[in-house]
């Protein structure tokens, strides 16, 4: 089969492409959409309606688009990706003035009939202009300190836009996503350990100095804190929705409590079970089974598409792949992370999985991209 | 930009280098994701689980509904009526202060009723349901379901609570229950969890607290899911309960409540009592309260009101009231001579209307002197001295015991509280409780039911019930067929020489010309009473107050008058039952108790109402208008419901 043919020197066009997209993943990403589908389904009380349909339908048109551009050749992509980029600053500086407000931050701008979330946009844009930077700088100035903070530059400035409105988690979720496509570069270990040590060595000072006269945070942050690292302290309080999560996640037991008959979901102990704490539905209702088989299906779409970065010998296209993938393990990493009690609760949704229009479509372009770079790729010489 | 083709290798390399480290360090975090998942589903999944089944299920008790109280025809006297009610639990109310507003715009709330509540759900752990109003009626109840949403922690409930349809008339006797409280539980060893529910209501006092055990009944449960705010979705099982048994009484509702209304106005006591078994067919003191007050919880200008009445309403005088006997205590004392054959009855004893004693005069109260009297002409006139004399002869030793004999000085064990021993003195009682020896006169104040005898209605009951059937009659209030019926009370063994003087002095008081009964006869055939009457002194009048021209005792205050007794039993050749009834400070037994004790003797022989032509000729047209005049307090059968159990 042609996916197979790595050694091709041709690259395919026209509708001969069909035959050379990464299909493992399409056929991964169907069945990660599929337990959503069937979580919604279970969380309304075994009705399509209101999740379930709407969700499985926004797949549909997030596979059509994946198709789209996958179809479109990869040096289109690179070459728009400095426009793309300032584009999702405009909007994101468009949403700092022109903003409508929803749930207490500001996030959506709406444009005639389309209500855009520039922040989602902003997630593959800065992915695609760093994958575009690094491909188009020279390779000896990669390490040089300027350019490295360029590019840090890049990530960051769409990331703070992002935590002014304010959306800690995809804040975050650009900065990483931007990190790691400075790191797959090749750009020194240096900065990332310099990075890391720094990091560290400020947890440590906000943690030191609490109690003491310089303390960094306030007292009822530092309260927040606690209730992270150890929800029990207050469980009606900041730690009740960590609390009934893992209540729910741990009575899951091997094979859970069956379908449709996890008692904490239905009875609404778990906050936000369509969205954000899905999984705990999934792990209540499906056990250590159902929950790792998911974790699993993740691993391999990271798995094949890790094989397409490693296989082509397109820079732009390798970093792009990289970087989306990246972003799609931070997801469902910090979101299980977050269910299970290892990460604070921030609005991370489960990829794929969760009830959601923006998230999906975006994660799906980004997935298009990976087949673009997959189909487009340079092949290796036999 | 264009690169050498050593250029993409090194960029390839590099990213494939970097690539697989990312990949490496991705694949050790979803390694450490699935670690963390394992252990909580796999190795803690039990303990989860038990926090999850915790979260959902509440366990919530039952309460059993409380067995019936009803009168020996079974005329309900204490069942139980739908009660409407709002409980509220603190934890899923949230902000209490803002759901008690809300709740108070939708029902009567008054401000004491919403910081009661208040109170109750703080000094309450906050998952336990508090009730913040009762007795509400349907449309209320209604416009609380119907704004359930926006009162969240709150719950429409419907329960039973007690109600008491003879109200006043078996207050004493049935008593009242209400709210447990902290004193109730320290009383128990291990209580019954269903006395934790707020406001369970337990039996305060009469046979509500004392058969407690039996009417209450075992709570079932019921184990609900309910979801995060505490609403119940589904009802998981249910353990059924079991209601408490009923009590049946020996009381018959419609003479209780005929003599409680004969007592209206006085300050007094009335106890009927069945001769042959001791069945107490009524046992009124007067004035009574309504228990349903309590059950309601009682406002406290409403309880002090009761508190400080000085006809104490909220003590049951029957039993608890204890009053020197007087000349209801004559009959003992001419057994107790009779038996130590210091006379034989027959001999008389000249009264001049005082007897020197040990340096002391004592007084007949007839300060004139009957002259010679014997001993039946002693008992219905009322002989002082005669009595004096006998008691000197025979000595308090003999006296206590006779007395002893009758009924009198002894606690009875019956379902109602505060039961009173009252008081036979003896030689030890006094050394002990007096510091000083016996005296002589003492023995002659005794004689007469003065000095140191204190005696309750009910003993006097008894004491008559037990001259007239020299059986050893002991009282009982719950009528229990199967038990008692066969073993008929032992024998007094009085001798019938002895009881035939008495019979005879009784029956001479209530019916002979010169009886101090007299006027209280009844001609009817076969109903006709024997009795002694009886007038004991609280306080004599002193030497002041006689100088100041007090002579007698309508001048005094109420508080010091005379009390006013009289003991019955009838009919007179065959009785059936016996009456006794005290008037506190009701002033002469012969002008104020023994008319009293007449029309409840015949109330009783009549199925509740004495029938005019009982009476005497010449008093049919007082009595006629009386009975008028008390027909329209009285309840009409018909408002007695009859309960099928």
């Amino acid at each position: 089969m042609s996916y197979l043919e790595y050694n091709t020197k041709r690259m395919p066009s026209g509708l001969a492409k069909v035959l050379y997209l990464n299909w493992p993943l399409v056929a991964f990403l169907i069945a990660t959409a599929a337990y959503g589908v069937v979580m919604l389904y279970s969380i309304a009380g075994g009705n399509l309606q209101p999740w379930a349909e709407p969700q499985a339908r926004r797949f549909a048109i997030g596979l059509l688009v994946m198709f789209v551009v996958a179809f479109v050749p990869l040096w289109f992509w690179r070459s728009i990706a400095g426009l793309a980029y300032a584009l999702s600053l405009i909007l994101l500086l468009g949403v700092e003035f022109f903003g409508t407000v929803g749930m207490g931050a500001k996030r959506w701008l709406v444009i005639g009939p389309f209500r855009l979330q520039p922040s989602e946009l902003a997630k593959i844009t800065t992915i695609m202009a760093l994958a575009a930077y690094y491909d188009a700088l020279d390779l000896k100035k990669v390490s040089q300190p300027h350019w490295v903070i360029l590019a840090a530059l890049i990530a960051l400035v769409p990331a703070l836009l992002v935590l002014r409105q304010p959306d800690l988690g995809t804040a975050a979720l650009i900065a990483l996503g931007g990190g790691v496509v400075i790191f797959a570069a090749g750009v020194h270990w240096g900065y990332f350990a310099a990075l890391i040590g720094s990091g560290v060595a400020l947890a440590t000072a906000v943690i030191a100095s609490r109690g003491t006269e310089w303390q960094l945070l306030k007292d009822y942050q530092y309260r927040r804190i606690d209730a992270f690292l150890d929800p029990t302290i207050d469980p009606l309080g900041a730690g009740y929705h960590i609390n009934q999560s893992m209540i729910a996640l741990g009575s899951g037991g091997w094979s859970g409590r069956g379908f449709m008959e996890g008692t904490q979901a239905r009875l609404n102990f778990l906050p936000e079970k369509h969205t954000d704490f899905i999984f705990t539905t999934l792990a209540e209702e499906f056990g250590f089974l159902g929950a790792s088989s998911l974790l699993l299906l993740y691993m391999l779409i990271l798995g094949v598409c890790l094989l397409t970065a490693l296989r082509t010998t397109n820079r732009f296209g390798a970093l792009l792949v990289i970087g989306v993938i990246g972003t799609f393990f931070l997801y469902f990493a910090v979101n299980m992370a977050m269910v299970m009690g290892l990460a604070p609760v921030v609005g991370v949704p489960l990829p794929l999985v969760s009830y959601g229009g923006s998230a999906m479509i975006v994660l799906m372009v980004g997935f298009g991209l990976v087949q673009s770079a997959h189909v487009h790729r340079s092949r290796l010489p036999s | 930009m264009k690169r050498s083709e050593r250029e993409k290798e090194f960029s390839r390399r590099t990213i494939s280098r970097r690539g697989l480290i990312l990949g490496g360090m991705q694949l050790g975090l979803a390694g450490t994701l699935l670690w963390r998942l394992r252990d909580m589903q796999l190795n803690q999944s039990e303990q989860f689980r038990l926090l999850a089944e915790e979260n959902r299920i509440n366990l919530r008790l039952l309460p059993p509904t409380r067995g019936l109280i009803i009168d020996r025809n079974g005329v309900l006297l204490a069942g139980n009526e739908q009660n409407y009610r709002v409980v509220i639990k603190r934890d899923d109310a949230g902000d209490i202060d803002l759901v008690l507003e809300r709740l108070a715009q939708l029902i009567d709330l008054s401000e004491d009723e919403i910081e009661r509540a208040r109170r109750d759900m703080l000094r309450h752990r906050p998952f336990v349901p508090v009730t913040v109003a009762e007795r509400l009626s349907w449309e209320e109840i209604s416009r609380v379901a119907a704004n359930a949403p926006a009162l969240p922690g709150v719950t429409p409930e419907m329960g039973l609570s007690r109600y008491y349809p003879l109200r006043r008339d078996t207050a004493h006797v049935v008593g009242y229950v209400g709210p447990v409280s902290e004193r109730d539980l320290e009383a128990l060893e291990a209580p019954d969890p269903v006395l934790m529910i707020p406001r369970f209501q337990i039996g305060k006092s009469g046979v509500e607290r004392m058969q407690e055990d039996r009417l209450r009944g075992r709570a079932g449960s019921q184990r609900v899911e309910v979801n995060a705010v505490g609403r119940v979705m589904r009802e998981l099982d249910r353990v059924e309960g079991v209601p408490g048994g009923n009590v049946q009484l020996t009381i018959d509702a419609k003479l209780q409540n005929y003599a409680l209304e004969r007592l209206h106005g006085q300050s007094a006591a009335a106890v009927v009592m069945d001769v042959t078994n001791g069945d107490i067919l009524a046992l009124a003191s007067g004035p009574s309260f309504d228990p349903n007050l309590f059950v309601r919880g009682i406002s406290s200008t409403d309880f002090n009101a009761l508190l400080n009445d000085e006809h104490r309403p909220l003590v049951n005088k029957t039993v608890q009231g204890m009053y020197p006997p007087g000349s209801t205590f004559k009959m003992v004392t001419a057994l107790a001579a009779l038996e130590a054959e210091v006379t034989d009855g027959r001999e008389t004893v000249f009264c001049p209307g005082h007897m020197d004693i040990a340096g002391h005069r004592f007084h007949c109260w007839r300060r004139g002197g009957h002259g010679r009297v014997g001993m039946v002409s002693a008992l219905s006139e009322s002989c002082d001295v005669y009595f004096y004399e006998m008691a000197q002869r025979c000595g308090i030793d003999k006296i206590n015991a006779m007395s002893t004999r009758l009924g009198l000085g002894i606690r009875y064990q019956l379902p109602i509280t505060s039961v009173s021993a009252g008081l036979n003195p003896t030689r030890e009682w006094k050394r002990n409780n007096r510091n000083s020896e016996w005296r002589i006169g003492d023995t002659v104040n005794a004689s007469i039911g003065q000095g140191f005898v204190l005696t309750t209605p009910l003993q006097l009951a008894v004491m008559t019930a037990r001259l007239a059937t020299n059986t050893a009659v002991l009282p009982r209030l719950i009528r229990e067929p199967l038990e008692r019926s066969e073993d008929v009370a032992a024998s007094l063994d009085l001798r019938p020489e002895w009881l035939r003087l008495i019979y005879r002095g009784m029956h001479e008081t209530v019916n002979d010309r010169r009886g101090t009964a007299y006027s209280s006869r009844v001609v009817a055939e076969g109903q006709v009473m024997a009795g002694k009457t009886g007038t004991s002194q609280v306080f004599s009048i002193t030497r002041a107050e006689r100088e100041a021209g007090i002579r007698r005792q309508e001048d005094l205050p109420w508080n010091r008058r005379n009390h006013a007794l009289f003991v019955d039993y009838a009919p007179a050749d065959d009785p059936k039952i016996a009456v006794a009834v005290v008037v506190e400070h009701g002033g002469g037994g012969s002008s104020v108790a023994a008319p009293i004790g007449r029309d409840i003797t015949l109330a009783a022989l009549n199925d509740g109402r004495p029938p005019l032509s009982a009476y005497p000729a010449p008093q049919r047209n007082r009595i006629h208008s009386e009975q008028q005049e008390m027909e329209e307090r009285l309840r009409r059968p018909e408002d007695m419901r009859l309960s099928r159990v």
